[in-house]
């Protein structure tokens, strides 16, 4: 892990200073135009976002299964790398409908969705914050839950109504548009990992301090 | 077994709500209040906004069972009992099934007062078109909203912040059990009531019952071990 951080860390740097050139060079969308590439940064950060939630829900399960503190820390680290992609994935969104749809917010499924999975997530980072003791079984419960309720949030916001362009898109793009596209997803996916690996040193190196303080006691 | 000590925990808060009265008098007060503060809202001009009837019901459900939840483990935890409830020989999913029986009966007890409330108030007496639908739905959906609920009331009695971090959780939680109890009604409540749409929200309601009943026994018992 440690070994592997510093070339990840170029690499990440690399891709990022690369991708505004690569996403200059992709071809206009017809009816878009010059907005639509906002999209090979607003798609990414949603799987960044959603490999984040789904990652803090199964260590959550494990953590709760097996009782190993060192799951809990990989879940809490990941559920807030999470909210800061969701975050990125909420402001990209309206500018991009507001040039699109002529409002700045709909109320879409993928919206909907969202959203809430922001708002849970968000849930349980104030619980991991002002819990108090016994606050990491109940985020672990509620990042259970949370992971859980996508689905559910995802149906039925979608038989509400839906406008967004449905996400096959993503497997249809025409290969000058996938060839930037993919590229940002990995660059996307390698910063994820890069934030978590510095978050869980972060996590880890708490937790033996704590273990320190309790041995001096 | 199990089903003896789920009738027992649920028998044990039946037994004191009836005696004290507290939870229920204090929770359809509250009801009542929420769809008053709600008529100012959504009437104008003496008329009642389309389908604000639907969301006023769930609305009011959904506020009235957070403050319900929050008393009933209060009360556990104000006598101390919730640790002997957990001592005891049984299994804990039997406990969170018996306090959960209790939940979803306050909370029917609660929407027999609702509907014809809001059907008087707000001139919706089409919510009795298909009582029958209507009753599916506010089953459905009170049992998904309490299963969630009581799971994350009985999580939170050991934390200090617990009356802010209830709400928080419970109502991003338990959106789609408002969307489809809200979209299910107001399919009844058109002209025509939509019945394939009030089908089609008290199936979605089931699944979500399901899962989230299913979830919760599954973590009832690590969730509530110190």
């Amino acid at each position: 892990m440690k070994k592997a951080f510093g070339p990840l860390l170029i690499l990440t740097a690399a891709m990022f200073a690369c991708a505004p050139f690569l996403i200059a060079a992709a071809p206009y969308e017809a009816t878009m135009g010059l907005v639509q590439k906002i999209f090979y940064f607003h798609v990414p950060s949603w799987f960044a976002m959603f490999t984040g939630v789904f990652v803090c829900g199964i260590y959550s399960a494990i953590y709760l299964f097996r009782g190993t503190p060192a799951a809990d820390r990989v879940a809490f680290a990941s559920a807030e790398i999470a909210v800061v992609f969701g975050l990125m994935g909420l402001v990209t969104g309206p500018l991009w409908g507001r040039k699109s749809w002529g409002v700045w917010w709909q109320w879409d499924a993928h919206l909907t969705m969202a959203l809430l999975v922001e708002l849970i997530f968000i849930g349980y980072l104030l619980v991991r914050k002002y819990g108090g003791p016994g606050s990491e079984k109940l985020g672990a419960g509620v990042a259970i839950f949370g992971m859980a309720n996508v689905p559910f949030v995802y149906v039925s916001a979608n038989i509400w109504r839906t406008v967004h362009p449905p996400t096959s898109v993503v497997p249809t793009l025409k290969p000058v548009m996938a060839g930037p596209f993919w590229f940002c997803v990995s660059a996307f996916m390698l910063l994820f990992a890069l934030l978590l690996m510095l978050r869980l040193r972060l996590e880890n190196q708490r937790a033996a301090l704590d273990a320190l303080y309790l041995e001096e006691e | 077994m199990f089903a003896t000590i789920a009738l027992l925990v649920l028998r044990k808060d039946v037994a004191i709500e009836v005696k004290s009265r507290e939870i229920l008098y204090t929770t359809l007060f509250f009801a009542v209040s929420c769809v008053l503060v709600f008529a100012f809202a959504f009437v104008k001009e003496g008329r009642v906004i389309e389908d604000a009837p639907a969301g006023i019901l769930w609305i009011a459900i959904a506020f009235a069972g957070t403050l319900a939840l929050g008393r009933t483990f209060e009360r556990e935890r104000y006598g101390e009992t919730l640790r002997a409830l957990l001592l005891a020989p049984a299994p804990r999913a039997a406990i969170y099934v018996g306090k959960l029986l209790g939940m979803i009966l306050l909370l029917l007890v609660a929407e027999l007062l609702l509907v014809p409330l809001i059907a008087l108030l707000f001139g919706a007496a089409a919510l009795f078109a298909r009582p029958l639908l209507l009753a599916g739905l506010l089953l459905t959906g009170t049992v998904g909203f309490a299963a969630v609920g009581t799971l994350f009331a009985a999580m939170l009695v050991r934390s200090r912040t617990r009356d802010v971090m209830l709400p928080i959780l419970l109502y991003p939680i338990t959106v789609p059990v408002i969307i489809a109890g809200v979209r299910g009604t107001s399919a009844l409540l058109q002209a025509t009531p939509d019945e394939p749409a009030a089908t089609m929200w008290i199936a979605l309601l089931v699944c979500f019952d399901v899962v989230f009943v299913t979830l919760a026994l599954w973590t009832f018992e690590p969730l509530m071990t110190e």
